[in-house]
């Protein structure tokens, strides 16, 4: 019995009888024009409707992902006038804002050093895009792999849009980091004799992505959740960030933040902030589904622009070539690109392999999209879906028998439960939103363009350019996490906070009404609304 | 498109919902906004776990909202959050970890082999036997059975003994990943060079050159085979 629609099933003997010959001939690799000529036909980035100009603020005039823009042009969820600033309820010299990654080793580091810290995040500490990452954490820790090459693959990815001194000391930090979490206990996956186990993703030209199971972003996140805890560092959990504090010298002085639960807010006076806020999936980008946890909805990027910080490659978007198309229940999760990494073909409705499975994401979601849109050599789904094979069982064929069990058992369980059997049938997969290529602009230390204010992670921009390499995220949430904590203590040291005002939430106020923008929303987002229409209909009061 | 509403009864109270949903996006579609009990949304936070009865039948199951689909009549509640506090530890001062871990977690011992854990756990692991693993000191097996643990708390919430199961896991993962693991040489030998500083002079001058020559070299790369 497949879990599979008899519909769907045909093309799958297609597969089955090209997968020999598929075997031995490997789709060549585009040359970086190539690359770009795909790019511009194919990505969703370069759709007509995907960005579009902001008319306020540090970017002004610059082209952005379209529901960003929106964000960006509405008024805060706070009223300011409203809110009483001369009622501190937490002074501390470090806010850190966000519990995912980046947040947690900041908090942690800046708390080693000294600094009075508090971490407010939305949900739970770790619910988080960090949990969610399968496949690893680049670095050249290898004997036949240097930093260079690191650095040149990493650049490429980015199509040579990065920040070159970000990339500098991101592929610099990679092996003291992995040492630094093999030292607070993470389990990577080792060789009998303890060496690092190093595998392939795409863009990567050597193996390089250190893996914890299929479950490393889990491994790191409940590790360092760990130590935090055991270190007694503060946490208010279900307390986002609605607004940053300034001074009146401009310098960041903390924030206000939101009691989801309650919803009272509270003043945070700090000399120094740090935001770790992610990444933007739940705005769905393009309408696409997203692989991202429920919290993504970019308030950092909200509340650092209204304070005048300013952003980077926002108008690129990273969509995973392969997120789930099939059982619906899945749609948009995440098919991890160590499936890939380790052998398994992208393949249309004939049975054909049309191009190579480690080109970078960006590259490789277009050619999923020329085939499905352009050339009509997708597979349908009897709910109207289309999308490409991910011809797992090659793993197995090209590995050996148990290969799918060990190092893909999270996948294999899933799809059990659907009644597909990965081993023997391949996976549908269709192209879905899964990373923030830019961010909040900084520097080798983690500085934005607002005094006292530092950002690290998924948020930030400019570390990966215009599209990220796997591996890489998982990295720079730890380096620059650590960055950003040593730079807080720097700066804390000469740092005095004057008296603390909003009143940059009111002249971006001004300046949106004089630019005559008038949209009903309200940012940061928080949530993601997934209420239908029916039900809202419905509440009168 | 026509939709097949099943019934599935929320902390008791009845609601028709399409079939085929997850119990999350059932909540959703009911007009439920999540603040608690929802967090990554693709089975790895376990903020999400849920217990359910089916009617006529005693046992008590358990699975991940966002991960399980419904089933016509269940009864469902989803558990966001347990009260299990957290023993504070430092990993860098245990010299013995078989006493430490009946210091840290002294109710390990209270572990009655009663196996309600295995039953409550949506990862299908053993609470049971990798508690058993520890107190035996086996830090690889109790490591490796509790790998896939996202500590949801289900086993604790129906543990007769009332220990914290998971906690326990992640105490002796981390030992056994920091201290029974040796570190590796290359790791070692890499991070030496850093250190000293080696490699700057390199990465300085890729990172100096111009856009056309490092466009050159990346397309000249030679790929590692798989
Ligand atoms: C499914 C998936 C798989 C991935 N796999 C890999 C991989 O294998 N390798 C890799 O390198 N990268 C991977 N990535 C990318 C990587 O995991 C993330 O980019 C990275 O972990 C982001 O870390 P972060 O700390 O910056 O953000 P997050 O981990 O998302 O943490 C941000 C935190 O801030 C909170 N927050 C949001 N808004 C507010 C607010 N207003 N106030 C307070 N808190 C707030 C969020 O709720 C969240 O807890 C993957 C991502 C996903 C989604
Ligand atoms: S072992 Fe316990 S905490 Fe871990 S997944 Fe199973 S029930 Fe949840
Ligand atoms: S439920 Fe508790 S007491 Fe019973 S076997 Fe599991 S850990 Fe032991
Ligand atoms: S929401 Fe994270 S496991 Fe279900």
């Amino acid at each position: 019995m497949s879990g599979y629609p008899v519909s769907m099933q045909e093309t799958i003997k297609k597969l089955e009888q090209t997968r020999s010959s598929r075997l031995g001939q490997d789709v060549p690799r585009l040359s970086f024009e190539g690359r770009e000529k795909l790019l511009k036909e194919c990505h969703p980035d370069y759709r007509k409707d995907s960005i579009r100009q902001i008319s306020i603020g540090p970017n002004k005039g610059q082209k952005l992902t379209n529901k960003l823009v929106d964000l960006l042009e509405a008024k805060s969820y706070l009223d300011p006038e409203k809110v009483n600033l001369e009622q501190v309820d937490f002074d501390v010299d470090v806010l850190v804002i966000g519990g995912g990654g980046a947040g947690v080793s900041a908090a942690m580091i800046a708390h080693e050093q000294g600094a009075n810290v508090l971490l407010a995040t939305k949900l739970r500490i770790g619910d988080s895009n960090t949990i969610m990452a399968e496949g690893g954490i680049a670095a050249a820790t290898q004997p036949d792999d240097s930093l260079e090459r690191h650095f040149l693959d990493t650049i490429g990815g980015g199509r040579f849009e990065n920040k070159r001194d970000l990339v500098s000391v991101l592929v610099n930090d990679a092996p003291l980091i992995v040492e630094w979490l093999k030292d607070l206990g993470c389990m990577f996956d080792t060789h009998p004799n303890g060496d690092l186990v190093v595998s392939f993703a795409g863009g990567h030209h050597r193996k390089r992505v250190h893996s914890c199971k299929d479950l490393s972003g889990m491994e790191f996140m409940r590790v360092v959740r760990d130590e935090l805890y055991n270190k007694g560092v503060p946490v208010s959990e279900f307390s986002p960030a609605v607004e940053l504090l300034m001074d009146e010298q401009g310098n960041c002085a903390g924030a206000v933040l939101l009691n989801l639960e309650t919803e009272e807010f509270s003043v945070v006076r700090a000399k120094s902030v740090i935001l770790a806020t992610g990444g933007i999936g739940r705005l769905h980008p393009n309408d696409f589904p997203t692989t991202n946890h429920y919290g993504a909805t970019a308030d950092g990027l909200i509340i650092a622009y209204r304070g005048g910080a300013n952003l980077l490659h926002m108008d690129a978007i990273q969509f995973h070539p392969t997120g789930a198309m099939w059982p619906e229940q899945m749609l948009g999760q995440l098919i991890t690109e160590a499936c890939r990494g380790n052998g398994a073909h992208l393949v249309n409705k004939n049975g054909e392999h049309f191009i190579n499975e480690l080109e970078t994401r960006d590259t490789v979601s277009s050619a999923i999209l020329r085939e499905v849109i352009d050339r009509g050599n997708g597979i349908k789904t009897p709910t109207g879906g289309e999308g490409v094979w991910l011809d797992t069982p090659l793993i197995n064929i090209r590995g050996d028998e148990g290969k799918l069990d060990r190092m893909f058992a999270g996948i294999v369980h899933r799809f059990t439960e659907y009644g597909i059997d990965v081993r023997k049938e391949p996976i549908m997969v269709f192209p879905t939103q899964h990373y923030q290529n830019g961010g909040i602009e900084i520097d080798p230390e983690a500085r934005t363009s607002i005094p006292g204010l530092f950002a690290a992670g998924e948020c930030s921009g400019g570390v990966q350019g215009r599209n990220r390499l796997g591996g890489n995220s998982l990295l720079d949430i730890f380096v620059f996490g650590h960055r950003g904590a040593t730079s807080a203590v720097n700066y804390i040291s000469s740092a005095k906070v004057g008296k603390l005002t909003l009143q940059h939430v009111r002249e971006y106020h001004r300046e949106l009404d004089a630019a005559g923008i008038k949209n009903k929303m309200a940012s940061p987002l928080l949530l993601p609304d997934y209420i239908r229409d029916e039900v809202k209909k419905r509440r009168y009061s | 498109m026509n939709e097949q509403l099943v019934p599935i009864y929320v902390m008791g109270k009845k609601y028709d919902v399409p079939e085929g949903l997850t119990i999350m996006k059932a909540m959703e579609w009911i007009g439920y906004k999540y603040i608690r009990g929802c967090g990554c949304r693709g089975g790895f936070c376990g903020a999400c776990s849920t217990v359910y009865r089916m009617p006529g039948d005693y046992k008590l199951q358990v699975g991940l909202a966002c991960q399980t689909t419904i089933t016509s009549s269940m009864y469902l509640t989803q558990i966001p959050s347990y009260p299990n506090p957290k023993a504070a530890y430092d990993l860098n001062k245990i010299e013995n970890p078989a006493k430490a871990i009946l210091e840290v977690f002294p109710e390990i011992a209270k572990c009655v082999g009663c196996g309600a854990c295995v039953k409550a756990c949506p990862q299908k692991l053993r609470p049971i036997d990798y508690v058993a693993a520890a107190l035996r000191g086996d830090w690889e097996q109790t490591a490796e059975m509790s790998f896939d643990c996202i500590m949801c708390g289900l086993c604790a919430s129906r543990c007769t003994g009332e220990l914290v199961p998971y906690n326990i896991a992640l105490f002796v993962r981390r030992y056994f990943s920091k201290v029974v693991r040796p570190k590796p040489e290359h790791l070692i030998n890499r991070n030496r060079d850093i250190r000293n500083g080696q490699y700057d002079l390199a990465v300085k001058a890729l990172a100096e050159k111009s856009a056309e020559e490092l466009k050159k070299l990346y397309d000249q790369r030679q790929f590692e085979k798989i």
